[in-house]
């Protein structure tokens, strides 16, 4: 029973509640850094190895944390554990440093991680909550992966550096390709999840870690209202 | 030859390395709270704020305390950790002392410290110090890059407002047409290249 439990946890974040194309989580690196397909990988695996980490500790540190403090305790343990995967990489990854260039001490600010400790590690024991991390990371990595090999096969021709297409759409590796192909894939997961039966998530904000403490105010319609009402 | 740069720093930062829509920097308000033009103003306006003011705090303690004592590899925990203090103490403190200025901004300061933009500016700006690169021309750039999410925010806001009644296909409703409209507002912006250097030649 537990066995299967855990392979739940495993499973989830690949496909049904993946957390690119489902919670519209992480959106920064997956536009910005998704111009090839080793691009991709390389972001995917240094975002999988700090979330499996802070999870893995935050989830140790749950009943220490007090709960006014848990978010800049969040931070600062997740911030560690960028900067070790940013000194590893430097060491023996450069050209991948080179490539990801700002994003990857940036990271750090990327909502699927702290989404993670929010939602899952602040609440769970350790296990599911590695868990939990690996299969979130696998799922990032695999959006990444999918929207790298798009925007790279359209955009250069290429898929891993191998030359496939005879023609560049130069395009689709610009800023404005990152976000159509993006919002071609949302749609498509859009349309799959309501084949499927279930809701759609429509709103940008519905998985971020803030978004309680948001949406009651400046995401919503009325935002001004509220706050206002709220003094 | 000085207000020369810093002019062509700050139009580089708004419209050629537009934070938002070139450098895909602070992504989540962009489309989370650019649906109202007054949310989308305020929240930018709480953005340029919080740049400058993290970019003034962090530069120097980059340059004179981590540099010289070689502990650059703590840039990535420090840094956050001033931004959010930074955000906590404005917070207060325009809380006690300007009441109105809070309410029209306090409520997207919590945000912000979450935010790719304000600890992208701190760190890309470092990335650029050099002999003709001084503090000055940091908090220019900081202030361009605030002001440049600001009019990436209030177009968007603009042309998000016509998508509300716009007849689409019901699995394009929502985020990705908002996506496929961010895309062409970015596309416009890529008209800009080049702009900067032919309209103020640096040398």
């Amino acid at each position: 029973m537990a066995k299967r439990g855990y392979l739940k946890e495993l499973t989830k974040g690949v496909v049904k509640e993946n957390p690119v194309l489902c919670l519209v989580l992480g959106t920064c690196p997956t536009l910005a850094v998704t111009t090839s397909a080793s691009n991709a990988i390389g972001m995917g695996i240094a975002a999988t190895a700090v979330l499996i980490c802070s999870n893995a500790v935050i989830s140790a540190l749950r009943k220490f944390i007090p709960d006014k403090v848990r978010i800049p305790a969040y931070i600062t343990i997740i911030a560690g554990f960028v900067t070790v995967v940013q000194m590893l990489v430097k060491a023996f990854a450069p050209a991948i440093n080179d490539s990801l260039g700002i994003f990857l001490p940036l990271i750090v600010v990327n909502c699927i991680i702290l989404g993670r400790a929010e939602m899952f590690a602040g609440k769970n024991p350790v296990i599911p909550s590695i868990l939990d991390g690996i299969g979130m990371g696998i799922g990032f990595t695999a959006a990444l992966l999918l929207m790298g090999i798009i925007r790279e096969l359209f955009g250069s021709g290429t898929v891993f550096g191998v030359q496939l297409l005879p023609v560049q759409i130069l395009i689709f590796i610009l800023p404005p390709g990152g976000f159509f192909v993006f919002g071609m894939l949302i749609m498509l997961a859009n349309k799959l999840n309501t084949r499927a039966g279930k809701a759609v998530k429509t709103t940008p904000c519905a998985g971020c870690p803030l978004a309680e403490s948001c949406s009651k105010r400046a995401c919503s319609e009325d935002g001004k209202e509220a706050a206002e009402n709220a003094d | 030859m000085l207000i020369k740069s810093l002019i062509a720093v700050f139009l580089a930062a708004i419209l050629t390395e537009n934070y938002v829509l070139s450098k895909f920097l602070g992504i989540c308000p962009f489309l989370g709270v650019s649906k109202k033009l007054n949310t989308a103003v305020g929240m930018s306006v709480a953005v340029t704020f919080v740049m400058v003011l993290a970019t003034a705090v962090t530069f120097p303690i980059y340059m004179y305390i981590l540099v010289p004592s070689g502990m650059e590899y703590l840039q990535t925990v420090l840094f956050i950790l001033i931004i959010a203090g930074l955000v906590q103490l404005v917070e207060i403190v325009l809380k006690k002392y300007i009441p109105a200025l809070y309410k029209s901004l306090g409520i997207y300061l919590p945000l912000i410290t979450t935010n790719c933009a304000v600890l992208g500016v701190t760190m890309l700006v470092l990335q650029k110090v050099g002999p003709d690169y001084t503090y000055i021309h940091a908090l220019v750039n900081a202030f361009g890059a605030g002001i440049g999410f600001l009019v990436a925010m209030v177009m968007f806001a603009g042309v998000r407002g016509r998508l509300e009644n716009a007849d689409i296909p019901k699995s394009l409703k929502g985020l990705p047409i908002t996506l496929v409209a961010a895309s062409l507002t970015s596309l416009s912006f890529l008209g800009f290249a080049g702009f900067v250097e032919k309209l103020i030649p640096l040398s």
